[in-house]
């Protein structure tokens, strides 16, 4: 379970996150949509401990995030994280981008990485495409690698920071249904989104972000079919 | 009449033997101060990229020095002074340490600008994954920012080589020194400064192949 207790984010003067309540349990999907600017990725960097806080904590099994004694590296084992760009790392190919961190981070032996690297390319359809360099890859593809490689660390959660928007309109597709998969498999997931066709279908539950604070959460058909907050009508209205 | 004695005496094939040794020398002070100085630079460049204001006011200073003066200042300066404070190094020993500095201070600026060419979101990336801060300097900043930066360091080394000449003021003998003696002998500057040329290319010409091999290699 990821809880967030009072949450308080600041980037020098500028306050991004104003004191965010929120607990995420085991095997929901949700999804945090919002105008840019309004705190989404911000929160997902604070959860993984990319983004320090000021106020607040963030509790993930029961282990503070940003307290001082908490092994950061092993925590983030747990929560894969894909973000907009792919970054994929140049100099590997698709298999060797996988098996990284299994082997230097969990330890694991060679041909063990490799296998579970296999493993996870098959899983988000890239079998066929093992030994290619990712400057081989589409965008889509590039994307899928990265959900592959966050997937071989075998994490309880996964982040995602809007992994679609920086791709090609025809590509989203491919990706969207990689993350679907992985929702239907019981994954536990909190994803950064625009895709408001994805968040009604997919999630458990959605949130609307707005400046900072959280302005509604709620199932998919309350947020989508019978907003609360003014603001999140309006922004509703804006991107349909 | 008595032969007079001759001061001077045409090239022998044994002279090519003795610039062939001392472009063996030339090779050895090359390839211990690259390596070294590469390996020191890298350090530097690391803290040069890390250290912000506190390396600005240390070290960036005192490399710059050493990047700015030329070399056989250098040379001569250390080699003169260092006995003052007691170092009693030969010339080869000198040629070491200040061409060790001198290319330290040269891959410095590479080294850093390699760190740089590794962006954010993707150490980032490397980060969320677990790894920790070395982990992905070793796994992932050095092996896409050396490769960004190669050329440029290959440019250093093929210099340093070259200026490893000036060790020549100092009284090693290398493959200058050995030209310069025998000219000195021979009277043939243009052979013997042609054949010494050929020796420099013969020691640059395959790094610089085995580079463009390697850069072509990366690229696919």
């Amino acid at each position: 379970m990821i809880e967030i207790h009072d949450l308080h984010k600041y980037f020098g003067s500028l306050h991004v996150l104003k004191g965010i309540d929120l607990n995420v349990k085991k095997g929901e999907v949700l999804s945090v949509i919002g105008a840019s600017g309004s705190g989404k990725s911000t929160l997902l960097y604070c959860i993984n401990g990319l983004e320090p806080v000021q106020q607040g904590k963030v509790v993930v099994d029961g282990t503070d995030v940003h307290a001082k004694g908490t092994d950061i590296n092993k925590l983030r084992q747990q929560l894969g994280m894909v973000f907009q760009q792919w970054n994929s790392f140049p100099h590997l190919t698709a298999l060797e981008n996988v098996a990284l961190a299994p082997k230097i981070v969990k330890g694991k032996s060679k041909s063990e990485a490799r296998e579970i690297a296999a493993q996870q390319l098959k899983h988000v359809g890239l079998g066929d495409k093992l030994d290619v360099y990712p400057s081989a890859l589409s965008g889509g593809q590039q994307q899928r690698l990265a959900i592959a490689r966050a997937l071989a660390m075998e994490p309880e959660y996964m982040l995602f920071d809007e992994a679609t928007s920086a791709l090609d309109p025809e590509l989203v597709g491919e990706v969207l249904e990689t993350m679907r998969m992985l929702a239907e498999e019981g994954m536990t997931m909190i994803c950064v989104t625009h895709e408001m066709g994805f968040a009604r279908d997919v999630s458990d539950r959605v949130a609307f972000f707005h400046q900072g604070v959280m302005e509604e959460i709620g199932p998919p058909e309350q947020i989508f079919g019978n907003p609360q907050s003014e603001h999140t009508q309006k922004f509703l209205a804006n991107v349909r | 009449m008595e032969p007079t004695i001759s001061f001077f005496s045409g090239f022998a094939p044994k002279d090519l033997l003795f610039l062939g040794e001392a472009a063996l020398r030339t090779m050895w002070i090359s390839i211990l101060s690259i390596s070294i100085g590469t390996v020191l630079g890298v350090v530097f460049g690391w803290v040069l990229y890390e250290g912000k204001w506190a390396a600005a006011l240390t070290v960036a200073p005192i490399l710059d020095v050493f990047r700015s003066v030329p070399l056989i200042i250098q040379l001569v300066l250390f080699y003169n002074f260092a006995p003052i404070i007691g170092l009693n190094l030969d010339p080869f020993a000198s040629g070491v340490v200040i061409l060790t500095i001198y290319t330290a201070s040269l891959v410095a600026s590479v080294a850093r600008g390699g760190i740089e060419a590794v962006d954010a979101p993707m150490r980032r990336a490397a980060r969320s994954l677990g790894m920790s801060y070395w982990q992905d300097l070793r796994y992932v900043v050095l092996p896409i920012g050396g490769r960004a930066v190669f050329p440029a360091w290959v440019g250093v080394a093929l210099g340093v080589m070259k200026d490893s000449a000036l060790v020549s003021v100092l009284g090693y003998v290398e493959l200058l020194k050995a030209s310069q003696i025998l000219i000195t002998r021979t009277q043939e500057p243009f052979l013997i400064l042609s054949i010494a040329g050929a020796f420099y290319f013969a020691l640059s010409y395959p790094i610089s192949r085995y580079a463009a091999s390697l850069e072509r290699k990366w690229a696919q």
